[in-house]
């Protein structure tokens, strides 16, 4: 058989400290970046007016811009979307003087631009979105409550089905990861849309998939190998894992990069964070939650004299020490 | 009881069956309005019973709440509400498939058109107001007597006739003269366009396209034109803005309605905002008011916009509708609404006509005139007609189901707009299926490619788990949407990971020494753990995107949970019982392909 990785045995704890070191080289400069110029939100979340058309030949987007400048309608982005002849155009301020959650106002003026520039006729309007900033501050609202909630959520069911320790350490890595992938967001200047508030969110998911995974390991490990140290253990369990994560995380990055290059434009962004979500959660998984995990074992000792204790709610009997051993070698 | 594999095989051809049978296409009744002849229409479409979410079929999604902005409402709970009905009662008539009307909170409505072709007249028939007055016109020159006193008031004001308090804006005389640059021409004409779109919010429709009735159309002679040119000279001369730009219609264009005026088009907003000052407004006689007409008119080469002086009072209100229907005037071809009221609103409405024999009435909807006010000739019973000029039988339909649905209690304004192209939507969906094929074909490539005969099964799971997916979309009457479609191509490359995680169990079983149906057992035991703490906290995740998602998110959501149970049945359940068939029929088997 085929297997990658057979028997693999890297010291991934040694090297931890050039893993933080890379960890603060990407993050670091995320975060600056996301400090100085921001997230680049949606409409749904800023409010505005979004119109996506398809024209029957190129558009001269300075005359678009400036025709709706001339009624009222100021900033307003237009930006090629795809393929040649698609347009998305932006105006993220209502029209001068209008009840701003009223965005028919905006809306129609938006129509009237693009008529007297296009010609009526000249273009179909693809796609419409019209968000009142009352409504967009809603929706901000719930997307943060929804990552939030949903973080303390899985702190819980970590605490339930293992102990603190190894609950604190999966969270730990799951912050990391969030930071991480904020800042990526920020880089690229990905749009902030619901949809990428879901992708962010199934990166969660995922990340602490291959977290939990590890650490089922080190608890079956810390029974199987009383000997060993709990660096060792810790080393182990990535080790053993590999096959694994390189399987999962190839089949993963298969279909993402199906998505990216044929699931068009509005699936792109949520693609592209995944992807890059499936790199820095393996990432966190094995130097940022087995480090940490190891961290908070030296600090707060458990009871089980390697500092770690070894109950779960549902034990799996322990195969003969021996025998693993006898395999290995 | 799944112990033994003849049950198991019945669990998975039961499951099987059941996903085939919700999945397989049946015929659909669409009920939609015939756009030629507007009658209701049944078409059978036949199609996959699975429910796909506006961003995929192409529709409109509107978020609406009360329009507090002309008119205060003093019971906004009992006006949503009443608002409700009256959009539900409306987008029946509409005749759209299966369109969700709902309240969400207290005061917001959302409304849900999937496959709708035109969404601006979709806009206007759920935010027309569709309040429908009859007023007869004044005849006591209130108007005329009150222009002195109003230009009086508003020279006291600081309005002059010329040079306007509002610097920045040319004032409607220049325009009349002539004098001025063709950029502020331009200005003048953004700025008229800012204040109808006031009006076209209220009832768009309604603003641009009903028509006139009854016209005398034939008039427009050069005398109209002249009289144009004497109106605008009058201007001039220091006198009061409005008196200059508010004529009386008969002395302009003919005709002996009486309380009706004629403004040019152009001077039409400026006008309007004047007569709307509380100053100037007071001056007015109590019981006579004001209305504009709905579209502008045009008397020679001036086009112009007819200002009615009525009654205040209305003889009868839209309430008393009891019935309105869109025909095509047996006389002149052009299409009509005829309406039937009440009885209470029927002998209200003979009585009151009967009074007025003679007089003229205007029919007001949604505050502005429609046509010329016809002369009542003898007593009006319970039915009577609006003719629409020269429009197509749409909009007649289009005003007749919202007046019979009744008038919205207070205006509605639209606080959040998502409308999708059907086209757009038919396209994400194939683009989906391209990344789902393709994105397939990879992980087949990976798993077979690593794990070989192992592989083959968890492939088979894999389609079984796509099967089982849907299959579930479907029972629940879940929709899918683009990120749910999105979600459903990324699931497949995770789904396999259970199986993953059981093969290389039982790797590391056969590694140990044991024997082939040992490890898989162990195999299967060991990784049971893994599987299920990673898919809690992924479903514990997609629960809250469910709880806080709008419609899209809320989509993927449920096709990420969907996706999971499904997984855990195939990845687990099913692949199980393929190695104990497997192991069954070659018990001798010594190395497991694996």
């Amino acid at each position: 058989m085929t297997r990658f990785f057979a028997n693999a045995n890297y010291d991934f704890l040694g090297v931890r400290k050039y893993a933080y070191a890379v960890t603060a080289a990407i993050i670091l400069p995320g975060l600056l970046f996301l400090l100085v110029r921001g997230l680049n939100y949606s409409i749904e979340f800023t409010g505005g007016t979004l119109l996506q058309i398809t024209a029957k030949q190129a558009v001269d987007v300075g005359a678009v811009r400036g025709a709706l400048d001339r009624q009222g309608v100021h900033g307003a982005e237009i930006q090629q979307f795809g393929s040649a002849n698609e347009y998305v155009i932006r105006a993220r301020v209502a029209k001068a003087g209008t009840d701003a959650n009223d965005t028919q106002a905006t809306a129609s003026e938006v129509g009237h631009a693009l008529d007297n520039v296009l010609g009526k006729g000249n273009y179909t309007i693809q796609r419409t979105e019209a968000v009142g900033p009352k409504v967009g501050g809603e929706l901000r609202q719930k997307a943060f409550l929804a990552i939030f909630l949903s973080f303390f959520a899985v702190l819980a069911y970590l605490a339930y089905r293992f102990e603190w320790r190894f609950g604190l350490a999966a969270v730990i890595a799951t912050a990391h990861d969030i930071i991480a992938t904020i800042a990526f967001i920020a880089v690229m200047r990905l749009e902030v849309s619901l949809v990428i508030v879901g992708a962010v969110l199934s990166m969660v998911g995922y990340s602490l998939n291959d977290t939990i995974i590890i650490f089922d390991r080190v608890r079956e490990n810390l029974r199987k190998h009383k000997k060993e140290t709990f660096a060792q253990i810790l080393n182990r369990s990535v080790n053993e894992t590999l096959p694994r994560s390189v399987l999962t995380h190839g089949t993963t990055l298969a279909t993402l990069l199906a998505l990216t290059i044929f699931g068009g434009e509005v699936i792109r962004p949520f693609a592209l964070v995944m992807f890059f979500g499936v790199f820095t959660g393996t990432f966190s998984s094995i130097y940022i939650a087995s480090p940490v995990l190891m961290a908070i074992e030296q600090r707060w000792p458990g009871p089980d004299v390697r500092g770690a204790r070894t109950t779960s709610p549902k034990p799996v009997s322990p195969a003969p020490a021996g025998v693993a051993r006898k395999a290995r070698a | 009881m799944f112990a033994t594999i003849r049950n198991r095989l019945i669990v998975i051809a039961v499951l099987v069956i059941g996903s085939v049978f919700v999945l397989v296409p049946r015929s659909i009744t669409l009920r939609e309005r015939d756009p030629q002849t507007g009658v209701m229409r049944d078409t059978v479409v036949k199609q996959v019973p699975i429910k796909r979410g506006l961003d995929l079929q192409g529709g409109m999604h509107l978020a609406l709440e009360l329009d507090q902005s002309k008119q205060v409402s003093s019971d906004p709970k009992r006006d949503i509400e009443l608002a409700l009905t009256v959009l539900r009662k409306r987008i029946d008539e509409f005749g759209v498939t299966e369109p969700l009307i709902q309240k969400v909170g207290d005061s917001r409505i959302v409304v849900e058109l999937a496959g709708i072709t035109d969404p601006a007249r979709a806009k206007a028939i759920v935010q027309r107001s569709a309040f429908l007055e009859f007023k007869i016109t004044d005849k006591t020159r209130a108007l005329e007597k009150a222009l002195p006193g109003m230009d009086r008031t508003l020279r006291g004001m600081g309005v002059k006739g010329v040079d306007t308090a509002t610097q920045k804006r040319p004032s409607a005389v220049e325009q009349l003269l002539g004098t001025d640059s063709i950029k502020n021409l331009k200005d003048t004409t953004t700025k008229a366009r800012d204040t109808t779109t006031k009006a076209k919010e209220k009832g768009k429709d309604t603003t641009k396209k009903i028509a006139t009735a009854r016209v005398k159309g034939g008039d427009t002679t050069a005398k109209g034109a002249d009289t144009a040119e004497k109106a605008a000279d009058t201007t001039s001369v220091p006198g009061g803005v409005l008196e200059s730009l508010v004529q009386p219609a008969a002395a302009v264009a003919g005709g002996q309605v009486p309380g009706e005026f004629l403004v040019a088009e152009t001077a039409f907003p400026r006008v309007d905002s004047l007569l709307n000052l509380p100053e100037v407004r007071r001056t007015l006689p109590r019981g006579v008011t004001l209305r504009w007409a709905a579209s502008p008119t045009s008397v020679g080469v001036q086009s112009y916009r007819y200002l009615y002086a009525l009654d205040e009072k209305s003889i009868v209100t839209g309430s008393n509708l009891e019935d309105a229907r869109a025909q095509l005037d047996p006389l002149t071809n052009g299409p009509i609404v005829t309406f039937e009221l009440d009885r209470a609103g029927g002998r209200k409405f003979g009585e009151e006509t009967g009074k007025h024999v003679g007089d003229y009435m205007a029919i007001i909807l949604d505050g502005r005139v429609q046509g010329r006010p016809p002369v009542i000739q003898s007593r009006i019973g319970r039915n009577g007609q609006i003719t629409l000029g020269g429009k197509g039988l749409q909009e007649a339909q289009d005003l007749a189901l919202t007046l019979k649905a009744g008038a919205l209690p207070i205006p509605l304004k639209i606080v959040e707009e998502r409308q999708v192209g059907a086209s757009l939507g038919a396209d994400s969906i194939r683009k989906g299926i391209t990344a789902g094929l393709v994105g397939t074909a990879l992980v087949i490539l990976i798993m077979i490619g690593y794990y070989r005969l192992s592989g083959v099964l968890s492939i088979l799971a894999l389609g079984l788990y796509i099967l089982f997916t849907f299959g579930g979309l479907a029972a629940l009457g879940a929709t899918l949407t683009l990120p749910g479609l999105a979600g459903l191509v990324l699931s497949i490359g995770i789904a396999v990971d259970a199986n993953v995680l059981i093969f290389e169990r039982i790797r590391e079983e056969l590694l140990l020494g044991k024997t082939i149906r040992l490890s898989v057992d162990e195999g299967f035991k060991h990784a049971m753990n893994a599987i299920i703490d990673s898919n809690v906290s992924t479903v514990l995740t997609a629960l809250f995107l469910f709880q806080f998602g709008t419609g899209p998110v809320k989509g993927f959501a449920v096709t990420l949970i969907m996706g999971i149970v499904a997984s855990m049945i195939s990845a687990v359940f099913v692949v199980r019982t393929f190695y104990l068939i497997w192991l069954d029929r070659r018990p001798t088997m010594s190395t497991l392909s694996i």
